[in-house]
């Protein structure tokens, strides 16, 4: 999968100023941006649903503008809203779609079987999906997108809005797929769904890629955990972060009580934080570790923390 | 060509499917005329004159034509919520025959509008309606009635692919079809009204289309309304048609 200088604009608004990605086979690319950077926009184009202004894109092989008959025979998507029937049961709407890939209705049936056992959602496969769990919609979804075996599968947002645990089943099913040698492109605004899932990721923002590569080589970007810490007395910032610069990758930053600190290892690092404040002298009201976040990826890349976009076609 | 018909033929047996498990549309295709039946019949049909026919007799083919419009906002309203689900989306993307999804949602109609005008002639009888007419005649009532439904729907079809939200195809929907359906001849003899009125009326396709009714169900005499129905039906079909598939084609969702 390619695409070179995608263009798109809704009126005036620039949705895509030029993206160019390659996706290899068997891969998984993930596009990681904030609301409204213009995520959806590109799926949208790599399935055939919007005609880009400009710009040229393949997938599996087959033109998005010109072969897009064909090309719809050979992929899978999986939307943000899960585009099911809400008044079909699930076997239903894997049947219908099986019917509209140009199988019979018994075959449609079968495969529709398959896929509910497979996404386990058998005892449910006769109920109508109006009564489903958004996990369970998820899975139909999903399941929908897989009727004819497609070799490259388009998930956009796959787990936004889900519970943690239906997240987690999502991704062990992907991975499967994955294993299987499906080709996905992926869109998500969590670092890590991405790193999870993606072998590849692209960071997409105001409609450009502004930076691409391995998880592991965005993480060395954008540096590892980081220690947030609450003083009890903002003027002693300055002393704070001298005391804690031995732990540090990069000078700490500080807003007001509040001192960001990027930490080498994980292991430890609470505790010697603590003695080295409490060495220094400064109280503290409040510590906690976390991972990078999205934002910590905007920060590192781009200077400005990760806002949405004007393009409110993908915020809903 | 084949695709075209089988999947048209998915499509609508979707549609037909979901309805009655959405009680909230078979309400529409059921109680909401007889309901309207009564209203008319009974609240307003004593105030009425329409001479050479009881009221009843008058009322029936009006309110079935009516009925109909009522019909295609539910398939604007419908469709409108398909593509803001997501499932137009979905049904874009899969290699499906283009127009299948307007197809089979406009040939699902004509199986809704059966379903209703059914009820109404039943409705009807029983509070004293009777056809004036042999069998051929009230079957080509029939057929006309089903043919108007189809472009309608078709027309109504386009109305909720262009709109935004339910809410705007609501709305347009209310605004056309209100004054569309009340200022013809469905309701009142159009002799009856003011003159810019009566002009509107006279040339409304729905009071084409009821006259034409009347004058197959019950001998009115006006022949040539008939004709005049299917040459609307066939325009409004040709019309609307191909820019509602043309929208579907370019649709976007959310």
């Amino acid at each position: 999968m390619t695409a070179s200088g995608l263009v798109k604009s809704y009126g005036s608004v620039r949705a895509l100023a030029g993206v160019d990605l390659a996706v290899a086979h068997g891969s998984v690319l993930g596009l990681l941006g904030p609301n409204g950077a213009g995520k959806t926009t590109i799926i949208r184009i790599l399935t055939t649903l919007l005609r880009p202004d400009a710009g040229t894109a393949t997938v599996a092989g087959l033109d998005v503008l010109r072969e897009a008959a064909r090309l719809r025979e050979r992929i899978g998507l999986a939307g943000q809203y899960a585009a099911v029937d809400e008044n079909l049961t699930g076997l239903e709407n894997l049947t219908m779609v099986g019917r509209l890939y140009g199988n019979s209705r018994a075959a449609a049936r079968r495969r529709g079987h398959e896929l509910l056992e497979r996404f386990e959602l058998l005892d449910a496969g006769n109920r109508a999906t109006k009564t489903y769990s958004g996990g369970m919609r998820r899975r139909l979804d999903l399941a929908a997108a897989l009727v004819a075996n497609p070799p490259v599968l388009f998930l956009d947002e796959p787990t936004t809005g889900l519970d943690p645990r239906s997240r987690l089943q999502l991704w062990t099913t992907i991975e499967g797929l994955v294993a299987d040698g499906t080709t996905v492109l992926l869109t998500t605004q969590y670092l890590d769904e991405a790193d999870r899932l993606a072998t590849e990721i692209a960071v997409i923002d105001h409609g450009r890629v502004i930076a691409g590569g391995t998880p592991d080589e965005l993480k060395d970007r954008v540096g590892g955990e980081r220690l947030e810490i609450r003083l009890e007395d903002p003027d002693h910032a300055e002393a704070a972060a001298r005391a804690l610069a031995p732990l540090a990758d990069e000078p700490p930053a500080v807003a007001g009580d509040l001192l960001t600190v990027g930490v080498h290892r994980r292991a430890g690092a609470i505790v010697a934080a603590v003695r080295l404040l409490d060495d220094a002298g400064v109280g503290l009201e409040d510590v906690v570790l976390r991972r990078p976040t999205l934002d910590d990826v905007f920060m590192a890349l781009t200077g400005h923390a990760a806002e949405a976009g004007a393009d409110e076609r993908e915020a809903a | 060509m084949r695709r075209l018909v089988s999947d048209t033929l998915v499509i609508a047996e979707r549609n037909l499917v979901r309805l009655p498990r959405a009680p909230e549309l078979l309400l529409a295709f059921t109680v909401q005329p007889i309901m309207f039946v009564l209203l008319f019949r009974y609240v307003f049909g004593g105030a009425i004159q329409t001479p050479g026919y009881t009221y009843v007799d008058f009322l029936i083919p009006g309110i079935i034509v009516q009925n109909i419009a009522f019909g295609g906002f539910v398939t604007a309203l419908g469709l409108n919520e398909d593509l803001h689900k997501g499932l137009i989306d979905r049904f874009r993307s899969l290699p499906m025959a283009r127009p299948a999804v307007l197809a089979g949602r406009t040939l699902a109609d004509v199986a809704t509008n059966a379903l209703s005008a059914t009820i109404l002639v039943i409705t009807g009888v029983i509070i004293g309606f009777s056809f004036h007419a042999g069998v051929p005649e009230v079957l080509a009532g029939a057929g006309l009635l089903l043919l108007f439904g189809y472009g309608f729907s078709w027309m109504l079809g386009f109305v909720g692919m262009l709109v935004s939200t339910p809410e705007a195809a609501n709305s347009v929907g209310f605004i056309t079809i209100f004054p569309l359906t009340f200022i013809s001849s469905a309701f009142v003899p159009v002799s009856s009204m003011p003159e810019p009125l009566k002009a509107f009326a006279e040339v409304n396709p729905f009071t084409v289309v009821v006259d034409a009714m009347r004058s197959l169900w019950l001998g009115a005499p006006s022949e040539n309304y008939v004709w005049g129905a299917v040459v609307w039906s066939l325009v409004i079909i040709a019309v609307f048609a191909p820019l509602a598939v043309a929208r579907y084609r370019r649709a976007a969702g959310q």
